[in-house]
């Protein structure tokens, strides 16, 4: 036999996915959001998505010292979800430093791909919150570009207008319709479970139920509070598409239920009680430094365990 | 909703290409390598020598371990060697070489037995370890073994195992469809040596051809024919114990720990041939496929065939061929040469061609939790895959590395391509080894 035989361990079939592959998705599920983040807040818009992720694919690349700008498709998911939590209209250099600092601090200061503590977007996106609290909260009206408070900063906004997005936020939070077009996406794709998102929209809903009931309102009223607070702010952006980030989530399916229910604790115990209108980033960053010891308390029983 | 058991992966079939195939005989060998160590145990001591005349049937080799099965000679002719062979699941091993002579004279310890209603329970244990029988899934254990549980293990399930859950591989199919009496047979010699009343015929229900001919044989008999979502690997002894009846084989147990014992179909109808002929195991149902063969069949072949052989029969390997496989693709072992013999064990041959051998680069873990959800038995391949690649054996044990059945599913399943099961298969060992020592 002329040519060598390849030999190698079991198993010989693989499954077609790879890593690129789930970031492509990733992508393509976020174009809803990105799309009518453009077509509501305009120009500006597509520059800040545009800006944030060519900054953080070329931060990537620098990084590895590699001339593939692409690589793995990590870097621009990254540039892309900081970009659609960015107001409208932010000076360029903020997108910049924002988008930089995902990737150097939120990345790769852990080891890169795989190895980081905290979701890289939303590091990102606390810095520049934390830094430039004026700009991370210039919010402007959707199509005329007047300035606007947001519904969970005392802005007024029907349930219509949250579900479509025509009201002041940040790029990609604003219209529930395309976040959940993009979150049928990663469904269809296996990309997400339930579990991270259905606990934490649930929690979202209950404790802005209750909260409404402890006011004597009656159940429509509940119903409606809790709605609003699925609605409002970056919750949906958050719960399909932050929560839900593979490396900075609980691995096990019990560990990714008390997961999402925390961060729905946080959200709301911040957005009730907090300095800041809006507490999605905060509480994704505290569940994710959590993230290692529920993975601990939730190692699954093995097969065949001898039951005392 | 067909039985199952958690976890699992959908891998594909790829089985039409030899599934509608009857199965038909290789053509006979000029010489055959019979491997003193086919089996899961001792050894085999050679009992000819070269020069020797033998028969077909005759016991070649045998061992006084009670966990070792004897070897026979499956050609009539003379031994010309003594040699070590490659081996198709480990290193290379001791085989008597026989030059047949053609005319296949039966030797004359082959004679038929009793009816099964006047053999004992050991006198059929006994016919079946002279038979020289060892599970013919492809862990060849021992069978006489599996059915000596100590008394206070009662057996009170005894189910044959058709599953055939690895991708590719047909020989079991076949052997269902056109044999299904003898698996009934072969059931019931298995009843009588366990004392159990009723017998249970497990099949993935993506060969409902197999269920009919078997229900049909099965028919007054007390014998139960059930189909099982088609999953991999639902044939993995414990999986197949889980779904058939609710019961967990405890952690490093045995299936008799909880009252069942599972046979393969193929060595259901090994038994039967031994029971009512007399006939040891001498050959066995190959399925050679995959891209890389160019007519894919199902071989009856006989035990010390060369691989090559059996390969040439088929066409031969395709131009672009690159891999052969012993064994199915999830768990068989792929291999660096076609000159081995077939052994009791080799339920298929695969060849894989440069279209379906990637050598892939090993990435990041990005804990998708994929190898956590489809991991049969419940460990967390991640952690040990990253605890052995770092040198953590401590972890990788304290994450029960010794658990893993090493079906490969994790490693299908992940999108970084880590070799999953290979590192938990290196951490198994030395932990194994370790155990040993002590």
């Amino acid at each position: 036999m002329e040519k060598k035989l390849v030999v190698s361990s079991s198993p010989h079939l693989r499954a077609p996915e790879t890593i690129q592959s789930i970031m492509f998705d990733v992508l393509t599920a976020l174009f809803p959001a990105a799309l009518a983040g453009v077509l509501l807040f305009g120009y500006s818009a597509l520059i800040t998505i545009l800006l944030a992720t060519f900054t953080a694919m070329l931060t990537e690349a620098l990084v590895l010292r590699t001339r593939n700008i692409i690589g793995d498709g990590s870097a621009a998911v990254t540039g892309l979800l900081l970009a659609l939590t960015l107001p409208p209209a932010p000076p360029w250099w903020l997108v910049v430093f924002g988008s930089v600092v995902a990737i150097l601090i939120g990345k790769h200061v852990f080891g890169g791909l795989g190895s980081n503590l905290f979701n890289p977007a939303l590091v990102g996106r606390a810095v520049l919150t934390v830094s430039w609290a004026g700009h991370m909260t210039a919010w402007a009206a959707p199509l005329d570009g007047v300035s606007a408070a947001t519904p969970l900063a005392g802005g007024s906004a029907s349930m219509l207008e949250m579900f479509t997005g025509t009201i002041p936020g940040s790029i990609g939070e604003t219209s529930a319709a395309a976040l959940l077009l993009g979150a049928l996406w990663l469904f269809y794709k296996g990309l997400i479970s339930w579990h991270i998102p259905v606990s934490y929209i649930a929690t979202v809903f209950v404790m802005g139920a209750i909260q409404a009931g402890a006011g004597f309102a009656g159940p429509a009223e509940m119903l409606s509070q809790g709605l609003f607070h699925v609605l409002a702010g970056g919750l949906l952006l958050a719960a399909f598409f932050m929560a839900t980030d593979m490396v900075t989530s609980p691995v096990t399916r019990e560990g990714q239920v008390i997961f999402g229910a925390g961060i729905g604790i946080i959200t709301m115990a911040i957005r009730f009680y907090g300095g800041y209108p809006e507490g999605v980033t905060f509480a994704i960053l505290l569940m994710n430094g959590a993230t290692p010891l529920i993975d601990n308390l939730t190692v699954p029983t093995k097969f065949g365990e001898v039951k005392a | 909703m067909a039985k199952t058991f958690k976890g699992g992966v959908h891998p594909g079939h790829f089985k039409s290409a030899t599934a509608g195939k009857p199965i038909a005989d290789a053509n006979p060998p000029a010489r055959v390598a019979v491997l003193m160590q086919q089996h899961i145990g001792a050894p085999c001591e050679p009992l000819v020598e070269v020069g020797d005349a033998v028969k077909v049937g005759q016991k070649v080799g045998d061992s006084q371990a009670f966990v070792s099965v004897p070897a026979h000679s499956s050609v009539s002719g003379k031994v010309v060697e003594l040699r070590d062979y490659p081996h198709p699941v480990g290193r290379p091993a001791r085989a008597v070489v026989i030059e047949s002579d053609g005319q296949d004279t039966w030797h004359e310890s082959v004679k038929a037995n009793p009816p099964l209603e006047e053999l004992s329970g050991d006198d059929i244990k006994k016919i079946i370890r002279e038979a020289g029988i060892a599970g013919m899934g492809g862990a060849t254990f021992p069978t006489h073994v599996k059915l000596s549980p100590p008394p206070e293990k009662p057996i009170d399930t005894v189910i044959i195992n058709g599953s055939e859950c690895e991708p590719f591989l047909t020989a079991d199919h076949r052997l269902m469809l056109e044999r299904p009496e003898a698996v009934v047979f072969g059931l019931k010699a298995l009843m009588k040596v366990l004392g159990v009343e009723k017998g249970y015929i497990g099949v993935e229900d993506n060969k409902p051809d197999c269920v009919e001919a078997l229900k049909k044989a099965a028919e007054g008999e007390p014998v139960e024919v059930k189909s099982f979502h088609t999953k991999y690997p639902q044939g993995a002894e414990k999986q197949l114990i889980y779904a058939f009846n609710g019961r967990e084989v405890p952690s490093g147990g045995l299936p008799m720990d909880v009252g069942t014992v599972v046979q393969n179909a193929g060595t259901a109808v090994a038994i039967a041939d031994a029971v009512r002929k007399g006939v040891p195991l001498l050959e066995r149902i190959v399925t050679v496929t995959g891209p890389g063969v160019e007519a894919p069949a199902n071989l009856r072949v006989k035990i010390g065939t060369m691989v090559s052989e059996v390969i040439a029969q088929c066409g031969g390997l395709k131009e672009n061929a690159r891999k052969v496989i012993l064994g199915g693709p999830m768990m068989g072992l792929a291999q660096n040469t076609t000159e081995m013999p077939v052994i009791k064990g080799t339920s298929g041959i695969l060849v894989l061609t440069d279209k379906e051998v990637h050598i892939h680069e090993i990435q990041p873990c990005i804990r998708c939790g994929r190898c956590v959800e489809v991991c049969p038995v419940s460990i967390m391949p991640l952690v040990i895959g990253s605890a052995t690649e770092k040198g953590y054996p401590d972890k990788a044990e304290a994450y029960h590395a010794v658990d893993c059945i090493e079906c490969g599913c994790c490693s299908y399943i992940c999108p970084a391509k880590r070799p999953l099961t290979q590192w938990i298969r290196l951490s198994k060992g030395e932990i194994l080894a370790k155990a040993k020592k002590k």
